[in-house]
């Protein structure tokens, strides 16, 4: 069977203002990476005893610079480029235009927020590292900016779910497109997720900072945060599994193994992302291990359709291998076609993410988590999961998007390819570096250079995290340099290709149980009720929280 | 084997492997008791040097080679800012912050947790071979968060 994950698979059009809107929004997100690689290099050569941060201008410290990091990349960044991707994805699968002045209004909500967040934290007064937690206190502006962006993710949720809305209006008894239901699942759940991060700063942390209330609870503000701040993690890489589940497979010449599975795997992120925070909090006294054992728990739940996931993209990969002549039981790897810069970041995004999920899976193992907790571990998982897996995917996803919305071929193929294999290398390296510096003892979020203790191991760690560091910092120069050269110089076309999606060979079904699978109301409340079992107890026996911490501005 | 055998077989595995592991993690903890800092007392930050045990932080001998070591921590520092064990003591860390959050990092050891104002934090640890082990702020607490540490040493 080949079944289509869009309505309309023959054609859409999409019109210029969506294109123009949209082509913004990732500008945006692209734009705050730049500053986030930039950033970077002085964070990775911090270990290696180079100080550049004194030559940026403007940068007090190199928490200022860690701060500045962490909000452009983990929240600017991948919020601007998923409002605008999954927004393209949505219009396209249901061949139907979306709300085009509520698309403005989000680009103006994320503008206005990265504006805000950028005069606090520029001007030295939100040195609170992207995670804020209380009883340190930023200026409200930084606050403000933040719950800004984050009401941006809810109106492009909103714009969603009303395309979605109007198109079953039109088309009644028939499946959602798939690429449309994964899209919407993403926001649905990231929309549940952000409740946490909402209560917290709108409730408790901007009054706070505006003299409001004098008081804060640090392990409340901190649970919310980890309410929020692990279901991120997939609002981070949803969009990037959408990329692999129905486009890289077109990409790789394969097809997508399966309709209903790949749904169930949306559903399931839905369900699990949420009620898994306290494995965040290992270490933090105040929460019972009985409810941290079940996050464990949850969370390892929550592994699974990850490998799920490694199974569907293996199959459609290994499909597009053997039909290119790919043979033997891996053979068909190497036969990909690794000319295609949108494929081959895709490719490598995902090796570099089995190593993520391996060493994710170790950060969530319990008390085992004891061993790296807070240390240069952890940077060096993540860097393989969000800095490597999604952002090299994201640049994949440029590698024809860009193109597609601004009706301009492709700037140096060439370049592009090598520009993935480099970013890849510099993040292995780094992880490498970060990642037995940690299990050294090495802590995270410190400024090492100037630290007074030092441990056997740190120095060897410390070079190969800068070595690391500063190839992804070339390898993402040349992501721009193809990205400005393609905007500015790409050869114009009056037709560009279509978003590139595949077909799957196991369709949706028409009718039993799978059907029950589009019923995103009732998936939405089985989530809320593993919310109350996940954190009901825990808010019982805790709230009303004991508010006793004034405020601080150490930095 | 058919696609759809091929899948069977690799998420019964998956999904084996993932119960294999949790068990594994589940018996460390409940079995053979090397737990998690859990639920302790509340403390009031603006008194917690008026309240015991953190009214007289540093090491207090309980039992035969047995320790209490209570510690505070602040920007920047830890309060006290070394101890001394005997090899073989058995040293229960009582901890927690003055102002904000801090981290607290018996590096080399699985003591390992936050300092949260408001929570103490507890952890049993016993030191069996003679050297020394830093204690690292981990969380970012301020302009001068690389500075704070503490030592044990173990003779």
């Amino acid at each position: 069977m080949n079944t289509p994950v869009v309505a309309s698979p023959e054609g859409f059009d999409l019109s210029d203002g969506h294109r123009r809107v949209i082509r913004w929004m990732i500008y945006l997100g692209f734009g705050a990476l730049a500053i986030g690689i930039l950033n970077g290099l002085g964070q990775a050569l911090n270990y290696a005893d180079v100080d550049i941060l004194q030559y940026f201008p403007g940068m007090r410290d190199y928490y200022q610079g860690l701060t500045v990091h962490g909000v452009v990349n983990a929240i600017v960044f991948t919020f601007a480029f998923t409002n605008g991707f999954l927004a393209l994805c949505t219009s396209r699968a249901l061949a139907r235009p979306l709300n085009l002045p509520a698309l403005w209004v989000v680009f103006g909500l994320m503008v206005s927020g990265f504006l805000l967040a950028a005069y606090a934290i520029g001007t030295g007064q939100a040195t609170v590292l992207y995670t804020f937690y209380a009883p340190l206190q930023a200026h409200w502006a930084y606050y403000l900016g933040l719950a800004l962006l984050v009401v941006s993710t809810w109106v492009t949720g909103g714009v969603l779910f009303a395309a979605l809305r109007g198109w079953r209006k039109e088309n009644p008894g028939k499946r959602i497109p798939l690429m449309a239901y994964i899209s919407v699942a993403t926001y649905a759940m990231w929309i549940l997720a952000s409740l946490g991060i909402a209560i917290s700063v709108v409730g408790i942390l901007l009054p706070w900072s505006l003299g409001m209330t004098e008081q804060t609870d640090p392990l409340l503000t901190r649970t919310l945060f980890w309410f929020s701040g692990h279901p991120i993690v997939y609002f981070w890489l949803l969009p990037a599994y959408v990329s692999w589940y129905v486009m890289v497979p077109k990409h790789a010449g394969g097809k997508l193994f399966s309709d209903p599975l790949t749904r169930a795997v949306f559903i399931l992120f839905l369900l699990l992302s949420i009620p898994t925070g306290f494995h965040h909090q290992y270490t933090d006294p105040g929460i019972s291990g009985g409810m941290k054992a079940l996050h464990a728990t949850l969370t390892f739940g929550v592994f699974f359709p990850s490998l799920i996931t490694a199974f569907s993209v293996m199959y459609a990969l290994e499909i597009g291998g053997r039909r290119r002549g790919g043979t033997g039981l891996i053979g068909w790897f190497a036969k990909l076609d690794w000319k295609n810069p949108a494929l081959v970041a895709q490719l490598l995004a995902m090796l570099s993410f089995t190593l993520g999920g391996a060493t994710g899976l170790i950060n969530a193992s319990y008390n085992l988590n004891q061993a790296i907790h807070n240390t240069a571990w952890v940077p060096g998982h993540f860097h393989m999961t969000v800095g490597s897996a999604v952002t090299m995917s994201f640049m994949g996803i440029a590698y024809w998007l860009i193109p597609y919305l601004t009706k301009r071929q492709l700037v140096g193929r060439g370049m592009a390819v090598l520009q993935s294999w480099i970013y890849f290398v510099g993040v292995l390296v780094m992880a490498r570096g970060l990642i037995s510096g940690g299990l050294d003892g090495m802590p995270r979020r410190t400024l090492i250079m100037e630290a007074p203790y030092s441990k056997d191991g740190w120095e060897l760690a410390g070079l190969l995290t800068g070595l690391g560091g500063t190839l992804m910092f070339i390898g993402g120069a040349l992501f721009f340099a193809v990205l400005v050269g393609t905007v500015l110089f790409g050869k114009k076309v009056d037709q560009p290709e279509d978003v590139p999606f595949t077909v799957t060979h196991e369709p949706p079904a028409e009718s039993g149980w799978e059907l029950s699978l589009d019923r995103f109301r009732y998936w939405f409340i089985a989530a809320v009720v593993l919310i109350l079992i996940a954190y009901g107890p825990f808010m019982v026996e805790y709230l009303p929280g004991s508010f006793t911490s004034p405020p601080y501005r150490f930095f | 084997m058919s696609p759809k055998k091929i899948e069977m077989v690799f998420l019964s595995l998956s999904a084996a492997m993932l119960l294999v592991f949790l068990m594994a993690l589940f018996y460390s903890a409940y079995g053979m008791g090397m737990h998690l800092p859990g639920r302790e007392d509340d403390v009031v930050p603006g008194e917690v040097r008026a309240t015991p045990p953190f009214d007289d932080p540093g090491l207090h001998e309980v039992g035969p080679n047995q320790y209490e070591a209570v510690f505070l921590g602040m920007a920047w520092a830890f309060q006290p800012r070394e101890i001394t064990v005997p090899a073989g003591a058995e040293v229960t860390f009582i901890a927690t912050a003055t102002d904000v959050i801090h981290g607290f990092h018996v590096e080399g050891t699985r003591v390992n947790f936050m300092l949260i104002p408001g929570q103490v934090g507890r952890q049993t640890y016993t030191f069996n071979e003679p050297g020394e082990h830093l204690i690292i702020c981990h969380e970012y607490c301020g302009a001068g968060h690389h500075l704070m540490y503490a030592r044990v040493i173990v003779e």
